[in-house]
């Protein structure tokens, strides 16, 4: 069982996160916590500057997280960009697919269920803010 | 039809040992039922009042013998023999043992079949026009683009964990046989000025507790932007859709406090930041979707008259059998709804007759309605004796079509844990109330819907005569609604009045009914003559 997972190969980042009123208030801040249900976009002119950028899931029902990182990586965002909260095995595979890099999910997660998760599909359908290739384009080239 | 690919197989393939892990998982107590719960729902298995249910996706209503051939074998292997046709084009099994459903999948899987979204808070089975490919009236067929949306929508990465479930329909014709305008979002696929296909877009329309029609927020978005355009839509939706309260949740109440232009506008905002990302397929991918969907092979000389001699036939025939756009063919709707039976319901039995049926007379397809009957969209005149004759031997044979015994139910008490009241009781007595067929002809059109609980599963709120199940203190009761409608013509039915008993309730739609023949002008429906007279005499005749 893992506590935290990370997928990048940089050092990780030990500033801790402040939240989104903090950050606006301090020039030199480098991580921050975007709340769920707090507009991603407003960070958009900072992103060159952030290194972390924490996104909560209050609950494993709540979706808004994975826009969240939608839009930041479609904005260039390329720190890391952590999942927190009520994150479910079965809800990572699908977080990576939109971005997400790192994960400090409440409960630990059990690596081999999260190995075979992962690996499960050799094909999706839609393109997401991964590599992966969609299903459409593999057909057309 | 859609044919799968390597890719499409080895997808299904995985959602079938995925599923497997997380029922494993939650046998072995690793996921408590809570989160188990938005897993199986997300494969359409929700537990009921006895066991549990599967539903099994029928993409926009379409399937092949092979195909109703595995749903009847489902039934005798694993339920009790027999299946539901549900108001979404799926078929639902009642009798489901948990440990059984990986198992299922995957038998399904063999047909290219599954479940995946027929439940949860994410992208449902998408739905279209029973009579797509066949319609005198489309003006292309609807299916690719809904076949891409299919494709589109299956576990999409961002949109999983939405709101609350979110439905799309996409038909192609002025007439709208899919209750368009009563989804989440609602597609009609038109031409423009300079002779291109394109979506129009309506959003924001459902039934449940705060019925909505839905509005028109895009007059024509083009298939290079169209899985763009919808990425926009379902996002600003996912971001802004109220998760406070589960019964605030659907896109209609984002829509309804933002105002349709509002959203619109917040939509083309999204749109100019996800066109950039090309997320489009190419016009290539929907030419080799669209190629599956070509028209059969129609024999050019099909001879164009019928045999009208047997009386029987001829009423079956003229309320059951639809003009087709080839000369020489017809479009076939078999009732699941005999005087008494339970609407949607079909044995294994049957299904199997309906297989070969399909097999035999319409090129191997067979459709899924949402008034829960089934389609032989492509049937030579010439077979039409033939093939009402085996329908009736089949017991499938009722004359009903859009007549007052045609009933939408939902499975109500019987079955459902969400319910309020029994529905399919009900439905059997108005049936039965309504048996005599000379008299349910003259009373024309009407459509009847009946749910049992306030989620409107039963369509109540379309319907021309709508009934909603409640609890009151304890018993049942029904209250009555007039004048909706789920057709081009869409309206939301206005209550009548307090409710009544399961009796009462018959009773009072035999009063509506007998105003309607009294007030009734040569042609007008039962619903055109409410709306031309309004609520009172109808009001006065049931309560006076």
């Amino acid at each position: 069982m893992v506590e935290f997972l990370r997928y990048r190969d940089d050092e990780a980042h030990d500033e801790p996160a402040v939240t989104l009123d903090s950050f606006f208030g301090q020039s030199n801040a480098t991580a921050v916590r975007i709340e769920s249900g707090e507009d991603a976009r407003a960070l958009l002119p900072h992103l060159s500057r952030i290194a972390l950028i924490e996104v909560s899931f209050p609950s494993f029902r709540d979706g808004r997280g994975y826009s969240t990182a939608r839009i930041l990586r479609e904005a260039g965002y390329e720190g890391e960009l952590r999942a927190q909260g009520d994150v479910l095995v079965d809800q990572i595979p699908l977080m990576r697919r939109c971005g997400f890099d790192s994960f400090a999910p409440d409960a630990p997660i059990d690596e081999e269920t999260l190995t075979a998760a992962l690996d499960r599909y050799n094909f999706r359908y839609q393109a997401a803010a991964d590599s992966i290739v969609p299903v459409w384009k593999l057909r057309h080239g | 039809m859609y044919k799968y690919d390597e890719y499409d197989a080895s997808i299904v393939a995985a959602r079938v040992e995925e599923f497997r892990d997380q029922v494993q998982r939650r046998l072995a107590g690793h996921l408590t039922e809570d989160q188990f719960k938005p897993l199986r729902l997300m494969n359409g298995l929700y537990l009921q009042l006895h066991a549990y249910m599967l539903r099994v996706a029928v993409p926009y209503g379409t399937l092949d013998s092979q195909q109703m051939h595995m749903l009847a074998h489902i039934a005798r292997k694993y339920d009790r023999g027999y299946g539901h046709f549900t108001t979404r084009q799926n078929l639902q099994y009642n009798w489901i043992k948990l440990e059984d459903a990986p198992d299922i999948l995957a038998e399904l899987a063999t047909v290219e079949m599954h479940a995946i979204q027929t439940s949860g808070n994410c992208i449902r089975n998408i739905s279209s026009d029973q009579f797509a490919g066949a319609a005198a009236d489309e003006i292309t067929d609807p299916r690719p683009w809904a076949e891409l949306l299919r494709q589109w929508s299956t576990f999409h990465p961002e949109f999983s964990y939405l709101p609350r479930k979110f439905k799309i329909a996409v038909i192609a014709s002025d007439t709208d046989r899919a209750a368009m305008r009563l989804h989440d979002i609602g597609i009609q696929i038109v031409r423009n000025d300079a002779g291109d296909l394109g979506a129009r877009i309506y959003a924001g329309g459902g039934m449940g507790r705060t019925p909505m029609i839905g509005s028109l927020i895009k007059e024509f978005v083009p298939f290079a932007d169209f899985v763009s355009y919808l990425e926009a839509c379902l996002r600003v939706y996912n971001r802004h859709g109220r998760r406070d309260n589960i019964y605030k949740a659907r896109i209609k109440i984002l829509i309804h406090a933002l105002g349709a232009d509002e959203y619109a506008r917040q939509v083309e905002e999204e749109f100019q930041a996800v066109k950039a990302l090309g997320i489009d397929p190419p016009q290539a991918e929907f030419d080799r979707i669209a190629a599956y969907f070509a028209p059969p092979g129609f024999e050019v000389d099909a001879p164009d008259t019928v045999d009208r001699t047997d009386p029987d036939f001829a009423v079956w025939l003229d309320q059951n059998v639809h003009a087709h756009k080839a000369p020489g063919y017809a479009v076939v709707t078999i009732s699941l709804k005999p005087i008494g039976g339970i609407p949607g319901d079909a044995s294994a039995d049957q299904i199997d007759v309906m297989a070969d049926l399909a097999e035999r007379c319409s090129f191997d397809e067979l459709r899924v309605t949402h008034a829960q009957n089934i389609v032989l969209p492509h049937v030579r005149k010439a077979d039409l004796y033939a093939v009402w004759t085996a329908l009736r031997e089949a017991g499938l044979a009722e004359a009903n079509l859009d007549l007052i015994s045609d009933i939408i139910a939902c499975p109500g008490l019987d079955y459902c844990s969400l319910a309020n009241a029994r529905s399919i009781p009900l439905a059997q007595k108005i049936s039965e109330r309504f048996a005599d067929p000379v008299r349910q002809r003259d009373l024309g059109e009407l459509k009847l819907k009946i749910s049992g609980c306030i989620n409107a599963c039963g369509h109540h709120h379309a319907g021309h005569i709508g009934i909603l199940g409640v609890d009151r203190k304890g018993t049942e009761n029904y209250q009555l609604l007039l004048g909706g409608s789920g057709a081009e013509d869409v309206s939301l039915a206005d209550i009548t009045g307090p409710g009544f008993s399961e009796d009462g309730v018959v009773d009072a739609i035999e009063r509506a009914t007998d105003v309607y023949v009294r007030e009734r002008t040569p042609g007008e429906r039962f619903v055109d003559t409410y709306r031309r007279i309004g609520m009172a005499p109808f009001k006065e005749a049931i309560y006076g």
